[in-house]
């Protein structure tokens, strides 16, 4: 999956500024960056869910736009960051409705197997009849992140999947996310504020500042005091821990 | 749990409806089951075929094709208070039938249905980019624009049968009845029948659909073509039952409503049960208009908006928090419905 010179304008204003990169395939890759500064509309570019004004998008050679949007929703899935079904689905219909590019309306029992995992990936198996709407914000975040799981996809984006998860689930959720692309050969991009599991958790780490991109490499490479100093204007102090770097800020 | 719960739901509401059916095939004027019928020199086999089973068919195609018109509607415009009804579907086909009768008064059933068709589906489509324009904040402004923007056609739709001398043609489809729905008027199964299967068949589309743009580019669901067929699928309904009985309102509005609170939206889940209860709620319509001022009978569209208002109100109750507009919507909705009677 590459970009070359991806450029997003909202009303006069350049929010996406010819953005080219390559995400290595079979690596976890962290979009970080502070708010506003673009990392969701790249994702959405990606993904064909937003147009593009400029540049190019690729999957796998071929111009994302280009793509059967069927065809593609085998291949790379999405969530975004924010999820409002106003809809009363039960966990599991949720998390199937993953299945449809594959098998449309009639589930094959490798389907149900897919849901099935995703929802135990998820720890969600005692909420499986639970309707979705009668949820926690946390537990619902889980149901919709089990639904891409359960899309089994080569490339999977996740855009802040951490979000609404406490300290417990979001490092289970990092984990899963590393055995996806550890054990299943998935690519996965996603969207991170929280830097110490980018640090932690990622192969590569893409930081945006102001539709631009700020930096670009390993951990090791773009995790270091004066360069997410300038990212973040905040002062931060690195240690290492278990041979990882960690920072911290205040 | 869950699975047997579910089956038992639909078994009990199939058992129900055949009770209700078979016993409304013997309510009536001339009585079926004595000899009267025969001294009256109609078969009683006669009565059945030429008046009972065609009206029966009639009343249990409004009931099922109202109720999936309201769940498609209410599902892929993410409101639980659009409906045929409140999406000025209702009343775009009866302009389209009064636009039928003054090009072409020697219209046929089926020309008719088409007029009627074609202006539901603009009707409905017009409402619907309108209600995506204005992103209202408040799911009750969506039906009550809808509601608005009906009476104004309904208003149009009045003023030019006034105009052109049709009022009295006109009221006919004004005022749904089952009355005047006798042999040789099947036509409704017709029409009605296999659109529900088409319904079911992409009930999971429509359920895509309803979750919004994101989630149906990700699962590579094409937005605009199913939210095109969708609508197109409830107006084509809409319109069927329309041109056979005449306006037939809250069922849309209700019937899913109340299925939604039990089974869930999922459509493939809920589809049966709704359908299976809007042919059980207007069939007791029916018997209650048909028994209550006997040998006379009351328009139906009357016992629904007294007994659809009632209800309107509990379901609002239940989905909002209490206010005063809320209330408001539904007295609107009551006093539509008693002005259809005079
Ligand atoms: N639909 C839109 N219309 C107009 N401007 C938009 C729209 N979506 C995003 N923007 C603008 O584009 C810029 C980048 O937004 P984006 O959502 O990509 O940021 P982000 O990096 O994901 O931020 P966050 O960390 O807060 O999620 C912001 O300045 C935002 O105001
Ligand atoms: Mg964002």
């Amino acid at each position: 999956m590459r970009s070359d010179a991806l450029t997003k304008i909202y009303d006069g204003k350049t929010v996406v500024d010819h953005i080219s990169f390559e995400i290595p395939k079979g690596k976890v890759v962290s979009f970080i960056g502070p708010n506003g500064a673009g990392k969701s509309t790249v994702i959405g570019m990606l993904s064909r869910l937003i147009a593009r004004d400029g540049g190019t998008a690729e999957f796998e050679g071929k111009d994302v736009a280009k793509w059967k949007s069927g065809e593609l929703a085998k291949r790379l899935a999405i969530l975004t960051q924010t999820n409002n079904i106003q809809m009363k689905l039960t966990v599991w219909e949720l998390v199937a409705f993953g299945r449809f590019p594959y098998s449309g309306s009639h589930l094959t029992e490798r389907d149900n197997q897919a849901v099935r995992q995703a929802i135990e990936y998820m720890e969600l198996t005692d909420l499986t009849d639970s309707f979705i709407d009668e949820l926690s914000g946390g537990q619902r975040q889980r149901a919709y992140i089990a639904m891409v799981i359960a899309q089994d996809t080569e490339y999977v984006l996740l855009d802040e999947p951490t979000n609404n998860l406490d300290i417990y689930h979001a490092s289970n959720m990092m984990k899963i996310i590393r055995r996806l692309c550890d054990e299943l050969g998935k690519t996965v991009i996603l969207v991170l504020h929280e830097i110490n599991y980018a640090a932690f958790y990622s192969d590569v780490i893409c930081a945006f500042v102001d539709g631009k991109i700020a930096a670009f490499g390993s951990v090791k490479e773009v995790m270091n005091p004066t360069t997410l100093s300038a990212i973040y204007g905040v002062d931060f102090e690195m240690i290492e821990v278990n041979g990882k770097p960690l920072s911290i800020y205040y | 749990m869950g699975i047997i719960k579910e089956r038992k739901i639909t078994v009990i509401l199939a058992g129900t409806l055949t009770l209700l059916s078979v016993f409304s095939l013997f309510v009536g004027v001339i009585d079926l089951r004595g000899g009267a019928a025969a001294a009256g020199g109609l078969g009683r086999l006669d009565v059945l075929l030429i008046s009972r089973l065609p009206r029966l068919l009639a009343i249990l195609c409004t009931g099922v094709g109202m109720s999936v018109a309201g769940l498609i509607m209410q599902q892929l415009c993410m409101n639980k208070f659009v409906s045929p009804t409140t999406g000025a579907t209702l009343s775009s086909a009866q302009l389209g039938i009064l636009l039928a009768l003054l090009f072409m008064p020697r219209s046929t059933l089926w020309s008719r249905a088409a007029f009627a068709f074609a202006s539901a589906l603009t009707g409905t489509w017009l409402f619907i980019w309108f209600i995506q324009r204005i992103k209202f904040k408040d799911t009750v402004m969506v039906p009550l624009v809808g509601m608005m923007f009906g009476n104004v056609i309904g208003g149009v739709t009045s003023l030019l049968a006034y105009r052109y001398e049709m009022t009295q043609a006109l009221s006919t489809w004004l005022v749904g009845h089952f009355a005047l729905v006798i042999r040789g008027r099947y036509e409704i199964v017709y029409l009605v029948l296999p659109l529900i299967v088409i319904a079911f068949i992409f009930a999971n589309h429509f359920n895509i659909v309803g979750m919004g743009k994101t989630f149906s580019k990700n699962l590579g669901v094409n937005y605009g073509v199913v939210l095109f067929g969708g609508l197109t699928i409830a107006a084509a309904i809409t319109a069927s039952i329309v041109v056979v009985v005449g306006s037939v309102s809250y069922i849309g509005l209700i019937v899913p409503n109340i299925v939604s609170m039990f089974k869930g939206d999922k459509i493939r889940g809920s589809l049966i049960d709704a359908a299976l209860s809007g042919a059980i709620f207007v069939l007791v319509c029916d018997l209650i208009g048909r028994v209550v001022i006997a040998p006379y009978e009351l328009p139906i569209e009357l016992i629904i908006g007294i007994l659809g208002s009632v209800l309107f109100v509990a379901i609002l109750i239940r989905r909002l928090s209490h206010g005063r507009k809320h209330i408001s919507l539904g007295r609107v909705k009551a006093s539509r419905a008693i002005g259809g009677i005079q």
